[in-house]
């Protein structure tokens, strides 16, 4: 097996606060959704850019940095701002997500802590995967994160994502000891991800944190398979069906059996 | 069901002498004054639908027999029709579904579906429909309407002006209620249980003994006609609820009593008018507050009630016009737009929501979803959570409810507004609309371009302006034309609807649902215009991309080439959003120069119906992009594929439209797939409770609320037997979709759907 290469946590991020506006990234795309990045209706980045290439993955055209259109985090808040009113009346916030949001860390601090100082509830959707990126003042400015936990097992994970898992396992520690609320989010890929040792390993490991308010059971879906084609790019679960009903009640089961909250 | 009957043994032995028994006193008692009845008598509900109750085994086994008869009528498009007597008040004998297991009685003919004919509107209009379904018209019928009686129709056709033939049949100007019924009057049904008749009767010779001290003038002696014909219709209402075995004249003593006047009283208006819509008003809170009392007095329990109003919504949905082919391509599905408005917070901030509220949605439930009558929360973010709740479950499951801003309707019309039809607000009994339809102002874009020329015929029809030269369109230009071009429409609009209403009010005056207005009511000519998204994208794209304009032979710009992007109308962008905005205050300051018929309040809508497919037929190319022939977006909606950043952005857009230059209201029609709208059942509602306050907080008008996927109704275009209650809401009211055309049914499944998990 080829080395993999974990992420490096020496990245300078410090930058003054009053230039944090100016601060751009690359984004692939916005919009507003309801109930599916974090509660309410929300105002959702994607950024571009990911680490990970899991094989299920639903948006491979969010794999590369360079595809995103550059954005400064003043001019994201200012649409976002548009949307304050009937977020406030409507419940929700902002959720920056992805690609892999902390790829970009001091945009997505820049967006997550502008979003704050809008009022705004704030969300982070991420792998968890270059968590050691995140620093306080982006934490501190994040009222939930989004977790998706891919794998508990090294060999599945790099199976799986390409990468290891120990980066995303580091991360959520690190939020249980700040005492940050996360929703841990699980894709259930027959074949991939439904190993029932494994997916019992990571609802004990995510029972054990005292900080996952809830787990989203999330069913694989083929719904990114035109993205690859347009892409050109192969598609790793091109054969792989959405898991039955007796499949998902069984991982939810096995969260539930670890006393967590799982819908 | 022993509790029901029981309850009616006990009516029957000793009706109380007093119907006002128990009720707080009030001017209510002096004038006819509803809203004041329901100001001091309403018991607002605060709690959640856990009180409901089921359908009792009756109403199962009633709604079985009517329902039973559907899928025949379906198939042959109608069950029935009596085609020998023009329909009056009082021209069929009784008619019943099951007579034995009805507890609210009442059919507009001698049986469940059979059809009436009503040639008051148009003589042709009945011909042709029967002739569709294979039956004749009686000639003897044919001989009073064309021998000895005219008909709107015909009236309408000796008037109307060259021009407006012309914008007419080039499908400018469509949908005129020229040949049948206008429709969209609520009369106030309530006043029937709450008065009686013959207080009624009372009160209107009252008001046209108050016109003898005026000089006659054509105003007043049409006005002392008019009241005359008012008088003489309660009447017959009461001689046709005789004919039930009730006694009408005396207000309504009980609870059941107060639900069979009022349907009564509704029944009489749709015996007799094939309006385009026959709307029923707002009379949940108000029937609420005679089931509250009987209930306090222990006469009915929580299944008597709501077996009530089961059997009252029964009637609601066998509601039937005989309507021609062509008509149902404009107005699919067959629908009537028995339009319920429920909800709303009254001036003082106290809500408008009962248990009877809750009543009227539950029968989605115990009869299944359908789309009529057309259920309508008046929505605001300070209903009691309990109702948002209910509310935004059952649309969930049974996408069969529409949504409007009670916060905009109140301010503007009061807080005793009902909607007639789709979005079109009115005070009850106070106000009454001259229906408009709409122009088509996609086409008329087109026109400016090509210099007033049809540009599928080539007919000069508009004003004839030098023809458009050069190789791209240039905006200003392009805009002083349209600007021009609309100010002869509106000329030309406000100069057809003032022949129809003058004709309609002639030859088939609403006597019923007008005598259940106060005299002195306050009319609106409510125009309308349709094509809005896609003259708006179009203009983006001349301003914003570059727009070759594509010539036949003759010069006619028949095509355009469209190069580079453009903002779209529905994504929340001001480029495009003013423009739409533009549109709309534009046109609504050119109608109102035009003096109308009756003085009559100028008002527009942004609504389509179904229409959308036709008026998309009928229109060329446009420089948006769109092909020739293919259907605009329904209503206000943005077209369909172009609203890219989810259901919120999208609405937002439309929330920029201003209420106060489209009085007649603006419709949205949104489709949502469960899963956008949350994990699990609770937090779906939830969830668009919150997308419905957001909406109305922004200033959103109106919202279709569809929850479906899409897979569902393909499934149900090829095995429509599975599906035969399957509900969807259009553009302002629902529809069964197994009875829509194939085009209107491809025409939803290709509309945008907000969908989750894909950035």
């Amino acid at each position: 097996m080829t080395a993999v290469i974990e992420p490096g946590c020496g990245v300078a991020q410090a930058t003054p606060a009053q230039t944090q506006a100016e601060i751009t990234g690359s984004v692939h795309s916005w919009d507003i959704s309801t109930g599916v990045d974090g509660p309410g209706t929300r105002f959702v980045v994607f950024t571009a850019g990911c680490p990970l290439r899991c094989v299920y993955c639903h948006n491979p055209d969010t794999w590369y940095g360079r595809n995103g259109q550059r954005t400064s985090a003043s001019d994201l808040l200012a649409l976002a701002a548009r949307y304050r009113r009937f977020i406030g009346a409507a419940g929700g916030g902002l959720t920056v997500s992805g690609g892999e949001p902390l790829l970009q860390p001091a945009f997505t601090r820049a967006v997550l802590t502008g979003a704050k100082e809008l009022g705004l509830h704030t969300a982070l959707d991420t792998s968890g995967y270059l968590g050691c990126r995140a620093d306080d003042a982006l934490l501190d400015a994040t009222d939930l994160v989004l977790l998706d936990i891919k794998a508990y097992d090294q060999a599945i994970a790099r199976r799986v994502t390409g990468r290891g898992t120990a980066p995303t396992l580091a991360f959520a520690r690190r939020l249980a000891a700040r005492h940050q609320t996360v929703w841990v989010r699980f894709v259930l890929v027959p074949g991939w991800t439904d190993d029932p040792g494994d997916v019992a390993a990571i609802a004990g490991f995510a029972a054990s944190l005292g900080n996952v308010e809830r787990v989203d059971i999330l069913p694989f879906h083929t719904l990114g398979a035109a993205k690859y084609a347009a892409l050109g790019l192969p598609y790793p679960c091109g054969e792989v069906q959405p898991p039955t009903a007796g499949q998902m009640d069984l991982v939810r089961a096995a969260f539930t059996a670890a006393g967590l909250y799982t819908v | 069901m022993s509790a029901t009957i029981e309850s009616l043994q006990a009516e029957a032995a000793g009706t109380p002498t007093d119907p006002w028994r128990g009720f707080t006193e009030g001017r209510w008692q002096d004038c006819i004054d509803v809203h004041d009845f329901i100001q001091a008598n309403v018991t607002p509900y605060t709690g959640d639908a856990a009180f409901l109750a089921g359908p009792t085994e009756r109403t199962r086994a009633l709604w079985a027999r009517v329902s039973g008869m559907f899928p025949a009528e379906r198939a042959r498009g109608i069950y029935d029709v009596d085609a020998h007597t023009p329909a009056s008040i009082t021209s069929h004998a009784p008619g019943y579904i099951d007579r034995e297991h009805e507890l609210i009685v009442g059919l507009q003919t001698d049986a469940p579906l059979r059809r009436a004919i009503m040639p008051n509107g148009g003589l042709r209009m009945v011909e042709q429909s029967l002739a569709a379904y294979g039956y004749t018209l009686d000639p003897a019928v044919r001989d009073i309407f064309t021998k000895y009686r005219k008909t709107h129709n015909d009236g309408v056709f000796d008037a109307y002006p060259a021009q407006v033939l012309a914008a007419r049949s080039a499908h400018v100007i469509t949908g005129l209620p020229d040949a049948y019924g206008r429709g969209r009057i609520i009369g106030d049904y309530r006043r029937v249980p709450l008065y009686g008749v013959g207080r009624l009767i009372t009160a209107k010779r009252a008001e046209k003994a108050a016109l003898d001290a005026r000089p006659s003038t054509a105003e007043i002696i049409r006005d002392r006609e008019e009241l005359a014909e008012q008088i003489r219709a309660l009447g017959e209402l009461a001689e046709m609820a005789a004919s039930y075995g009730y006694d009408v004249t005396r207000p309504a003593a009980t609870a059941r009593e107060a639900v069979q006047w009022l349907y009564l009283a509704y029944l009489a208006a749709v015996k007799e008018q094939n309006g385009a819509a026959m709307s029923l008003g707002r009379t949940s809170t108000f029937l609420d507050i005679y089931l509250e009392r009987d209930q306090r007095a222990g006469w009915l329990n929580e299944t008597d009630a709501q077996e009530f109003i089961d059997d009252f919504v029964i009637k609601l949905r066998i509601v039937r016009f005989l309507r021609t082919p062509e008509y149902d391509q404009l107005f699919s599905g067959d629908p009537t737009w028995v339009t319920e408005a429920i909800g709303g917070i009254d001036r003082g901030g106290r809500p408008l929501v009962t248990r009877t509220s809750f009543r009227y949605l539950q029968t989605l439930y115990n009869l299944g979803s359908a789309p009529e009558p057309n259920l309508t929360v008046l929505w605001s973010p300070a209903l009691p959570a309990g109702f948002k709740r209910f509310c935004a479950q059952v649309s969930i499951d049974t996408s069969s409810i529409q949504y409007e801003s009670d916060d905009l309707l109140r301010a503007r019309w009061g807080d005793d507004t009902a909607i007639a039809c789709c979005v079109s607000a009115m005070e009850v009994g106070k106000q009454m609309q001259f229906f408009g339809a709409r122009v088509n102002l996609a086409k008329i874009l087109l026109y400016a371009i090509n210099g007033g020329r049809d540009e599928i015929s080539g007919d000069q029809v508009g004003p004839a302006l030098p023809p458009l030269t050069g190789d791209v369109l240039d905006y200003g230009d392009v805009v002083a034309r349209f600007d021009t071009m609309m100010g002869w429409l509106a000329k030309t609009y406000v100069d057809a609807l003032n022949v129809i209403h003058y004709m309609h009010d002639k030859y088939a005056y609403e006597r019923l649902e007008m005598a259940l207005h106060d005299y002195g009511v306050l009319r609106t000519m409510a125009c309308g215009i349709a094509g809005l998204s896609v003259a708006t994208d179009s203009l983006a794209a001349i301003r914003y991309a570059t727009v070759r304009p594509v010539r036949d032979a003759t010069g006619l710009i028949v095509d355009y080439v469209t190069e580079g992007e453009f903002p779209a109308y529905g994504n929340d962008d001001d480029r495009a959003d003013e423009i739409a905005v533009w549109l709309v205050r534009s046109f609504m300051g050119k109608v109102r120069q035009h003096q109308t018929y009756r003085d009559a309040l100028h008002t527009q809508s942004v609504l389509t119906i179904t229409s959308n497919v036709v008026y998309g037929k009928h229109t060329g190319s446009t420089p948006d992009g769109r092909r020739a022939g293919e259907p605009f977006a329904p209503g206000a909606n943005p077209m369909t594929g172009r609203d890219r950043h989810g259901l919120v952005a999208s609405a937002l857009s439309v929330a920029k439209l201003p209420y106060s230059q489209a009085e007649d209201g603006i419709s949205l029609t949104q489709s949502i797939t469960p899963a956008a709208l949350g994990r699990t059942p609770a937090e779906r509602a939830g969830n668009l409770v919150g997308i419905l306050d957001g909406y109305v907080s922004c200033g959103g008008f109106h919202m279709n609320v569809n929850v479906l996927d899409r897979a569902t109704l393909l499934d149900a275009m090829d095995h429509p037997e599975n599906y035969p209650q399957l509900t969807i809401r259009v553009s302002g009211y629902a529809v069964n979709f197994v009875r829509l055309t194939r085009e209107q049914q491809l025409d939803v499944v290709s509309r945008t759907f907000h969908e989750s998990a894909l950035p």
